[in-house]
Parts: C-alpha cells; sequence; structure tokens
C-alpha cells in the first residue's frame, strides 16, 4: 500500500507539548491525520493496547501500526515521508549536533521541569524549579544565537523538538511570577518566528487556554 | 585525507563501551584515551562543554557526544559494513524505542544497586529485574534484539551485560533464573569479537564496583 494511501491516526491531548511535536511533524510533511483526543484520566482501550510499555500519548497510529515517544514519531516521520523537506541535515556532523541538541532540550524543557514551577507555591521548591528552567532554556539560547532557527535557515528537528513548550511559557510565568522574555529574549522571538508556520500555528494551543489548563492541575494536586 | 578518530573514555563505563563496540564493528582505527573523571582533560570539557561526560567521539576535529548518539554517528559515517540500524524506518523506529526504553528503566535502578543497601537496594533491584523481563519479552525468540543480527539495542544493552556479574555479587541475586532467554542472548553478545576486545574482564570491573561502594560509604 502506497504511502498516498496511508491511514494516520494520532492519539494526542491538545495540551502536551510531546503530542504537538508529532502533529507539527506530520502537518511540515503535508501528512492527513485524525486526532485522536484522549482523557489522561480515563485512557482508551486504544492507547492502552497501542502503548503497553508506557501507556502515554501521543501515539502515531500508521497503517494500524503503533508508534511510541514523540522523538521517535518525529523521527519516523522524517524517514517515511521523504518528499517534503527533511527535518535533520545531511552531513553526519551536523545530524549528530541536532540530535544532541534536541536530547538537551528534551531532557531540560520538560513537562515535569515545568511542574516544578507551576505544582509548587511561591517558595524554595518553586525558585528552584525557576532557576533550573531559566538556566537551561539561557544553554538553548546560546546554542541559538542569532540564527533563526536551531536548524539555521531552515525550521528543523531541534525547533520540532523544543517550540511546544513556547505555548506553556504564559502559563509558567503566570504561576512563577517571571518573565520568559526579560530572560531570553531570543528564545521567545525565535518561538513568535516559529508560530508564524502554519504548522506550528495549527498545532500549538493558545497560552491562555493551557494556563487554564494549568490552573485545573494546580487544584487537582492541591497547590494553594 | 586519513580519518582521524580520538574517544575520550573510561574503562569501566556502560556508555563507553557501546563507542568502543561500534567502532570496533564498523572496523575503524581509532585512538583510545583515558580520562580521569576527579580530573577531567582540558580537551574533554572543550568538547563536550554541556555536560562533561564520556564517551566523547573526536572526528578529524569535531565532537560527537552522547553515548548512542556516537553509535548512530558511526553508523552513519562508515556506513559501508555491519549496518547498526535496519533500514526500515519501523525497524528504526522501534529500535529507538528500546534503546530509549533501556537508558531510562535500567540507568536508575542500575545505579542505585551500586550506590545503595538494605530496603532502597532492594526496591532497585525488584526494578531492575522488572525491566529486565520487559526487555526480555521484547527479545523473545531472537538471537538479538536487531533480530538475526547484533544492532543497536544489543550494542546499547552490551553495557549493561557487562556490569551485570558485578550487580549480581554486589545485591546478592541472580538475573538468569529471572531472564534466562535475556542472559543468553548477553552472553552471544558479550562473545563477539569487537565486545570482547572492547570490554575488561568481570573481575576488574567487579573490584571497581567494590571500591564505588566505599566511596558512597556502603
Amino acid at each position: 500500500m502506497g504511502k498516498e494511501n496511508s491511514k494516520v491516526v494520532v492519539l494526542a491531548f491538545w495540551a502536551s507539548p510531546y503530542a504537538m511535536r508529532t502533529k507539527i511533524a506530520l502537518r511540515e510533511k503535508g501528512v492527513e491525520f485524525e486526532v485522536q483526543e484522549e482523557d489522561l484520566w480515563n485512557k482508551s482501550e486504544l492507547l492502552l493496547r497501542s502503548n503497553p510499555v508506557h501507556k502515554k500519548v501521543p501515539v502515531l497510529i500508521h497503517n494500524d501500526t503503533p508508534i511510541s515517544e514523540s522523538l521517535i514519531q518525529v523521527q519516523y516521520i522524517d524517514e517515511t515521508w521523504t518528499d517534503a523537506a527533511s527535518f535533520l541535515p545531511t552531513d553526519p556532523q551536523s545530524r549528530a549536533s541536532a540530535r544532541f541538541w534536541a536530547d538537551f532540550a528534551d531532557k531540560t524543557i520538560s513537562f515535569e521541569g515545568g511542574k516544578k514551577i507551576w505544582g509548587n507555591k511561591k517558595g524554595e521548591e518553586q525558585e528552584k524549579g525557576k532557576k533550573e528552567f531559566l538556566e537551561s532554556l539561557k544553554v538553548l539560547e546560546a546554542e541559538l544565537g542569532d540564527k533563526p532557527y536551531f536548524g539555521g535557515e531552515t525550521f528543523g528537528y531541534v525547533d520540532i523538538t523544543l517550540v511546544p513548550f513556547y505555548s506553556w511559557f504564559y502559563a509558567l510565568e503566570k504561576c512563577g511570577d517571571f518573565s520568559v522574555e526579560a530572560e531570553c529574549p531570543k528564545i521567545v522571538a525565535w518561538g513568535k518566528r516559529c508560530v508564524e508556520r502554519n504548522s506550528v500555528a495549527a498545532s500549538l494551543p493558545e497560552s491562555e487556554k493551557v494556563y487554564q489548563q494549568v490552573l485545573k492541575l494546580r487544584q487537582i494536586f492541591g497547590v494553594e | 585525507m586519513a580519518d582521524k578518530v580520538i574517544l575520550l573514555d573510561f574503562w569501566p563505563s556502560p556508555f563507553g563501551v557501546r563507542a568502543r563496540i561500534a567502532l570496533r564493528e564498523k572496523g575503524v582505527e581509532f585512538e583510545y584515551r583515558e580520562e580521569n573523571l576527579r580530573d577531567k582533560s582540558p580537551l574533554l570539557l572543550q568538547m563536550n562543554p554541556v555536560h562533561k561526560k564520556i564517551p566523547v567521539l573526536i572526528h578529524n576535529g569535531k565532537p560527537v557526544c552522547e553515548s548512542m548518539n556516537v553509535v548512530q554517528y558511526i553508523d552513519e559515517v562508515w556506513s559501508d559494513k555491519n549496518p547498526i540500524l535496519p533500514s526500515d524506518p519501523y525497524q528504526r523506529a522501534q529500535a529507538r524505542f528500546w534503546v530509549d526504553f533501556v537508558d531510562t528503566k535500567l540507568y536508575e535502578p542500575a545505579d542505585k544497586i551500586w550506590q545503595t543497601k538494605g530496603e532502597e537496594q532492594e526496591t532497585a533491584k525488584k526494578e531492575y529485574i522488572e525491566a529486565l523481563k520487559i526487555l526480555e519479552s521484547e527479545l523473545g525468540d531472537k538471537p538479538y534484539f536487531g533480530g538475526d543480527t547484533f544492532g543497536f539495542v544489543d550494542i546499547a544493552m552490551t553495557g549493561y551485560y557487562s556490569w551485570f556479574e558485578a550487580s549480581e555479587k554486589l545485591a546478592n541475586f541472580s538475573i538468569e533464573p529471572e531472564c534466562p532467554t535475556l542472559m543468553a542472548s548477553a552472553k552471544r553478545c558479550l562473545q563477539r569479537e569487537s565486545v570482547v576486545k572492547s570490554l575488561h574482564d568481570s573481575e576488574k570491573i567487579l573490584a571497581f564496583a567494590y571500591k564505588i561502594r566505599k566511596i558512597y560509604c556502603v
């Protein structure tokens, strides 16, 4: 069966930055896909069956075959739909560098990292969370430098990895009482540039919506 | 121009081992440089300023960091023999998934087995075995995770296989009765030429493990 007749489904949650990566990647490649919205407190049979090891979103189901883990999905998408531009450069050294920075971004700017900010009241724990978050973001900002994208002139793998968290900045700022723009202006400029791309605009929720979701989570977790 | 390949490494490291194996699988000549992790060389700090960790592969003056990233790089540059990753995108995704599983689910319990005692160590043992069992079920009847050929996941696992004996002695347990087919695959991997040349004998690793435990006052 040709790729043109592919059936592509993404099991997702609208606020998950990880699911956003997969949606951006599919949109960048012009792939038609269906989103099945999951209730993370009541996961579907399909999700549990498709990702029995981690039971997490996103899951990419391509012609009924599931693939788990967002960065692995992005690489799979890049290697399967090869007609559109690749997310990774061609030379091995640059590819290795892109993978390194995507891994760094993935480990340091994360849902768990963000939770240290929104999941704590104002105080020592929250300050620690903010410090770690900003320190890592500054390292990424130094790597970005004056380039329009992490990929250089073209939007690529590292950009796809990090940009979903741009939609979470506002929520973190409100909960942690700080400004990402004041600390990392180049990152915010980069985020704005990325959001001008259709693939990103269509995949990221509004920052206000994310903030409302975080307030709900704060209530559930009993944070003030 | 002849390739110049240097590997900054630390002899017992299960991560460094991965890079060594990959280079040898591809028949690449390289210069091995031992790092003293308590007194890291200026070269290491310059080549891996973000993490300051080994292994670092320096190919014609340019660094590649993070062990499985190094393995993938080696596979892409020296692509003429012994492919490490499969060519099919779905098989590649599966290999990457299981390497991610290895590095997220084995790493912490393995570390805790070495560094803790009592209840904390018991909990770590349980988690370690649980993760190994999931891996064993993925391995199934295959000789290697890569199928008939030694591949990406096998290279990732061999780092941990090299520490099996030391972990068993430190925490007083045996992996074979819990995961017999995984152990069979481990033995197969440990006999490969590229692996034999890249590993120090288990006595040395065990002695190192005891030294580490003393440092953690266990």
